[in-house]
C-alpha cells in the first residue's frame, strides 16, 4: 500500500508544487470487489500529460524539440514512480500531410517508449484525428475509446475528436451506456477524454457538441471525475456532483477563457522558459473516493 | 414567425435563431437581405458580417473546398457547411454587439484560424 501523505511532503520537500485541487467526492462506496473481482482496495497515483503537439513549430514554443523528451524525463525523475502514465489527447500538432501525420505518431510512439512506467494509456485529440477520422492514430495507439480497470476505480476513454464535428457520437454513447449499466451507482469512475464534456467557453470551440449527453449518463453514478486536456490549462468545473479537471499543456499555455479577443497561445518568455507548461500527478485514494491533483511544472522535471 | 411550404430549389437548411429563440426549418421571406458567406480553408469570405438588431437576414454558405462549420454561440446560430450545397440559415439578431464566429468542423492545419465576427448595430 502506497503512503500518498508520504509522497505529497516528498513532492513539497522536493519543490516540486503542491497540492492544488482535492475533491472529495463521497465515501464508503463498495464498488471494489464488484469491479475488480474482488481484489482489495489500494491507493495508487497516475500522472497525465496532455497536449504535447509534437511537430508543433513556431514562437510560442521554440524548444518545441525537446520539450516532450523534456516530460519524459521529468516523469522519470519522480521519486515514486506512478502506477501508470495517461495521455489525455493532442499527442501531435495537425498536419494536412498523412505521411507526416504518422511520422509525428510514429515519434511519440518512440519518445514516450523512454518513460519507465510501461503501463501508458493514449487517447487522440483533434489534432491526431480529426481530419482522418482517427485512421493514422489509431494504427499507432490502437482502439480511440475503451475502458480498464486499476485497483478498484474503472476508467472510461472517451473520444469526442475523431468526428470532425467533436461529437462523441451515438454509437459511442449507446457503448457508454452499456458500461455504466453494469457498474453499480456508487463505483469508482474516472473518465478521461480530451475536450471538455461540459460548454466551458463555446465560443473558442471549448465544448463537446454532445457532451451533455454523456454527462446525463454519468450523474447517476455518484463517484465520477473527469480528467480532460484540450485547453491547455489547469481548470476545475463542477457538474452536478461531476468534477472534471483539465491539465496543463506540453507545448504552450492558452489564456484563459474569454480573457482575450482570440485563442492565440500566450508568448513565450526567454525570462522563464517553459512557463505555464506541466503535468500533474493524481492520487487516487480508492476507498474515500478521493483524488488530490498536485501540478508539477515542467521547468523543475 | 411565419412559416412557409415552399422550398429551396438547392438543399437547403433554413433556420431562424436568435439567443433563446426557437429553432426550426423555415423559409427565407422574399424581401429579406441575403448574405452570401463562402468558407475554404482556411477562411470567410467575408469574415465580418454586419447586421442590424431585430432585421432578419438570410446567411447564405457555401465551401470552395472540404466539409467546414459556422458557428457563433452568442447568437446560437450555426450550420454545417457541406460541399456541393447551399446551406442557408435565418438569422434574427436579438442583441447589439461584436460576435465571434468560427469553423466548428476540423478542416486542417489553419482550421483554428478561421474565425470571424458578426456585428450587430442598433
Amino acid at each position: 500500500m502506497k503512503q500518498p501523505i508520504d509522497r505529497r511532503t516528498f513532492l513539497k520537500l522536493a519543490g516540486l508544487g503542491g497540492v492544488v485541487f482535492a475533491s472529495g467526492l463521497g465515501s464508503m462506496a463498495r464498488a471494489a470487489d464488484k469491479i475488480t473481482g474482488g481484489s482489495a482496495y489500494d491507493d495508487f497515483y497516475f500522472v497525465q500529460l496532455s497536449d504535447t503537439h509534437w511537430g508543433y513549430t513556431g514562437p510560442a514554443n521554440p524548444e518545441a524539440t525537446s520539450t516532450l523528451k523534456k516530460a519524459v524525463a521529468a516523469v522519470n525523475s519522480l521519486e515514486e514512480q506512478p502506477d501508470f502514465v495517461v495521455f489525455t489527447g493532442d499527442l501531435t500538432h495537425t498536419t494536412d500531410d498523412p505521411k507526416e501525420r504518422r511520422k509525428r505518431l510514429s515519434e511519440v510512439r518512440d519518445i514516450v517508449s523512454g518513460l519507465k512506467v510501461k503501463e501508458v494509456r493514449f487517447m487522440p485529440g483533434e489534432h491526431d484525428a480529426s481530419l482522418d477520422h482517427g485512421e493514422a492514430y489509431q494504427e499507432f495507439f490502437g482502439k480511440t475509446h475503451y475502458t480498464f480497470n486499476h485497483k478498484g476505480v474503472h476508467f472510461i476513454v472517451l473520444d469526442n475528436v475523431s468526428d470532425p464535428g467533436a461529437s462523441i457520437g451515438e454509437d459511442q454513447l449507446q457503448w457508454l451506456a452499456a458500461d455504466l449499466k453494469q457498474l453499480p451507482e456508487d463505483a469508482r469512475i474516472v473518465v478521461l477524454t480530451h475536450r471538455p464534456l461540459f460548454d466551458l467557453y463555446p465560443q473558442w470551440d471549448w465544448a463537446t457538441r454532445d457532451g451533455a449527453k454523456a454527462v446525463e449518463l454519468l450523474l447517476p453514478h455518484r463517484n465520477v471525475t473527469v480528467f480532460y486536456g484540450h485547453i491547455h490549462q489547469e481548470h476545475h468545473h463542477m457538474t452536478g456532483h461531476i468534477a472534471h479537471h483539465s491539465a496543463k499543456s506540453l507545448i504552450y499555455p492558452l489564456p484563459a477563457p474569454g480573457s482575450q479577443p482570440k485563442r492565440s497561445p500566450l508568448p513565450w518568455d526567454p525570462a522563464e522558459p517553459y512557463k505555464g507548461l506541466g503535468f500533474r500527478d493524481v492520487e487516487a485514494e480508492v476507498k474515500d473516493v478521493q483524488y488530490n491533483i498536485t501540478e508539477l511544472p515542467l521547468r523543475k522535471g | 414567425m411565419k412559416l412557409s411550404v415552399r422550398r429551396f430549389k438547392t438543399t437547403a437548411i433554413v433556420i431562424m435563431l436568435g439567443l433563446g429563440a426557437m429553432t426550426t426549418h423555415v423559409v427565407a421571406q422574399p424581401s429579406e437581405q441575403v448574405i452570401k458567406v463562402t468558407a475554404k480553408k482556411f477562411d470567410y469570405t467575408p469574415n465580418v458580417i454586419k447586421l442590424k438588431k431585430g432585421v432578419p437576414v438570410v446567411l447564405e454558405f457555401t465551401t470552395e473546398d472540404v466539409l467546414m462549420g459556422f458557428n457563433a454561440p452568442d447568437l446560437g446560430v450555426r450550420a454545417d457547411i457541406v460541399p456541393g450545397k447551399v446551406t442557408r440559415v435565418r438569422v434574427v439578431p436579438n442583441k447589439a454587439g461584436t460576435f465571434t464566429f468560427f469553423c466548428d468542423v476540423f478542416c486542417g492545419s489553419g482550421h483554428e484560424d478561421m474565425t470571424g465576427a458578426i456585428v450587430v448595430d442598433e
